[in-house]
């Protein structure tokens, strides 16, 4: 019979997250985004919405809105603040694991939620991609 | 301003309680068994506390025994009685809405050969009795249901399910697990015609590591730990007197003025509830209102923001509370309770439970009625979740 977790360490969280949980960086609506994605949903408890604004496929600002814990908080800041002045190539290549040890480490039960930020991101460069590809068929007029 | 709102969970030990506990650690640190008088006079406490606890429900001395908790109270009465009584049947009802304490050891008992029924509950959480009195059959023994949901508030209507139990043709035991409505709630075994009752100390300003099982007197039961006995043939092992003497203090303190101290926690809860719903829109009341919900226990969720934000953003502001939110537990699923009373999960995420005790104030509440509605609408400002979309 599987044994529940009982070590504290998979729900503590560390300052860092506390600190941008408590000050999120990024947060908010944004006037005329390039693209805006959506992840998670409210039943599960977690979705992010994330928007870019890109300029010769750089990214020059990012914010993003949050239905979650603070894990899910911290990590919209964080992500958002290391996708900004990125071109969107090095963008795309920002794994999981650098965003959970720019948060000096997430608890593993929260694992998730620097998940649902990677995924939100991974989605809304793909719709750039997308939107791009469309974009150049259009005949010129 | 710190603000304790988490009663539900534990509390503070009162320090009467304290007080009362030290000697038991210094000189009186003898073990109750012994004829000595050391002995004796350790054993007379914990006699004392039986004849304290007793009182305050309507029970006979002997018929208390202490535990850990009234997670072990709840494990011992339920297995306890099942096995002892498997001759006679395999059947146990008891509810969806239980403790995990009661829970966990139903679907034990289903691995060990037994069938269990969960009763269903209305969307304020009350059980249904004519569900009950169908699923009762000559094969059903035992009936587990709380007196309290600790979770919303709801006071379940023991005296009817004893009614229903007594007039049965076979005996069938009934046990209570009474954790969240003990010195909140009246009390009487004799009147709800209960067999066994889970009481915890740490509820009601004592310490932890203790609680007691209130079995009635000639009901078969088996014991589930086994080992050097001391006074209590059911549960093994050298009493904590120490705690025993703090519960017994801490039941002194609380039923001393038991009216008293329920008109306060009733005022300071209608207070909160009606400044939540006065300040803050978009908000559910989870469980029943007026005399039907426990005094201490207040439960909204915050439709459009997640639980476990609004409870560290308390937090940060010196206010202790907990949520139903499935991001605050191991397993990531809203409260089972939430669930059963048919809140939808998106809202579940929102809920909120704060729990009184005699010791907080209406500045505290004040206070909290100021800090609450900021923290709810920074977060609605910042969530994806546009007001009215559930």
């Amino acid at each position: 019979m599987p044994v529940e977790y009982t070590e504290r360490s998979l729900l503590k969280y560390t300052q860092q997250v506390i600190e941008l949980f408590r000050n999120p960086k990024n947060v908010g609506e944004m006037e005329n985004p390039t693209v805006t994605a959506t992840e998670g949903d409210a039943q599960c408890g977690d979705m992010m919405q994330m928007s870019l604004k890109i300029e010769n496929d750089k990214i020059v600002d990012a914010k993003f809105l949050s239905f979650g814990c603070a894990a899910n908080i911290a990590t919209g800041s964080i992500v958002t603040e290391l996708v900004k002045g990125k071109t969107v190539d090095e963008a795309e290549k920002l794994s999981i694991k650098e965003i959970s040890s720019a948060l000096g480490g997430l608890p593993a039960l929260k694992m998730h939620c620097a998940v649902l930020a990677y995924k939100t991101l991974k989605k809304a460069i793909q719709e750039y991609r997308q939107k791009n590809v469309e974009g150049e068929k259009q005949p010129h007029t | 301003m710190k603000v304790y709102l988490d009663n539900g969970t534990t509390t503070q030990v009162a320090e009467e309680v304290i007080d009362a506990m030290l000697p038991y650690f210094t000189e009186k640190f003898g073990h109750p068994i012994f004829v000595y008088s050391l002995g004796q006079e350790a054993a007379d406490a914990v006699e004392k506390t039986q004849e304290i606890i007793a009182k305050t429900i309507n029970a006979k001395p002997g018929e208390i025994i202490f535990t850990s908790g009234a997670t072990e109270s709840n494990d011992l009465a339920i297995r306890g009685i099942a096995y002892a009584n498997r001759e006679k049947g395999n059947h146990i009802i008891t509810t969806r809405v239980e403790n995990p304490s009661v829970l966990r050891v139903c679907e034990k008992l289903e691995r060990d050969g037994f069938r269990i029924d969960y009763l269903d509950v209305d969307p304020q959480g009350f059980v249904n009795l004519d569900q009950l009195q169908n699923l009762i059959n000559e094969k059903t023994i035992l009936v587990s249901v709380m007196h309290v949901n600790d979770e919303i508030g709801t006071i379940e209507p023991i005296k009817e399910i004893g009614k229903i139990l007594r007039e049965q043709k076979h005996k069938i035991y009934f046990h209570v697990n009474a954790a969240a409505s003990y010195a909140r709630v009246p009390i009487d075994v004799e009147r709800m015609s209960i067999d066994a009752m889970s009481i915890s100390a740490h509820k009601i300003h004592g310490p932890k590591g203790v609680g007691a099982l209130y079995l009635r007197e000639n009901t078969p039961i088996e014991p589930i730990t086994y080992g050097y006995i001391s006074l209590f043939k059911l549960k093994p092992g050298t009493e904590n007197v120490p705690a025993i003497v703090g519960f017994g203090k801490a039941a002194e303190l609380a039923f001393d003025g038991f009216e008293k101290n329920v008109e306060h926690m009733r005022k300071l809860r209608d207070k909160l509830m009606a400044g939540i719903e006065e300040k803050i829109q978009h908000v559910m009341l989870h469980g029943p209102r007026g005399d039907k919900r426990s005094p201490a226990n207040v439960n909204y969720s915050f439709k459009y923001v997640e639980g476990e934000s609004v409870l560290l953003h308390l937090d940060l502001n010196g206010i202790s509370v907990a949520t139903g939110s499935a991001c605050s537990t191991r397993k990531l699923e809203p409260s089972h309770v939430l669930t059963a009373i048919g809140v939808k999960p998106e809202v579940a995420h929102g809920a909120i439970r704060f729990t009184l005790s005699r010791y907080n104030t209406a500045e505290e509440i004040e206070y909290v009625l100021e800090v609450l509605p900021r923290v709810i609408d920074n977060l609605r400002k910042i969530s994806p979740i546009k007001p009215g979309a559930f």
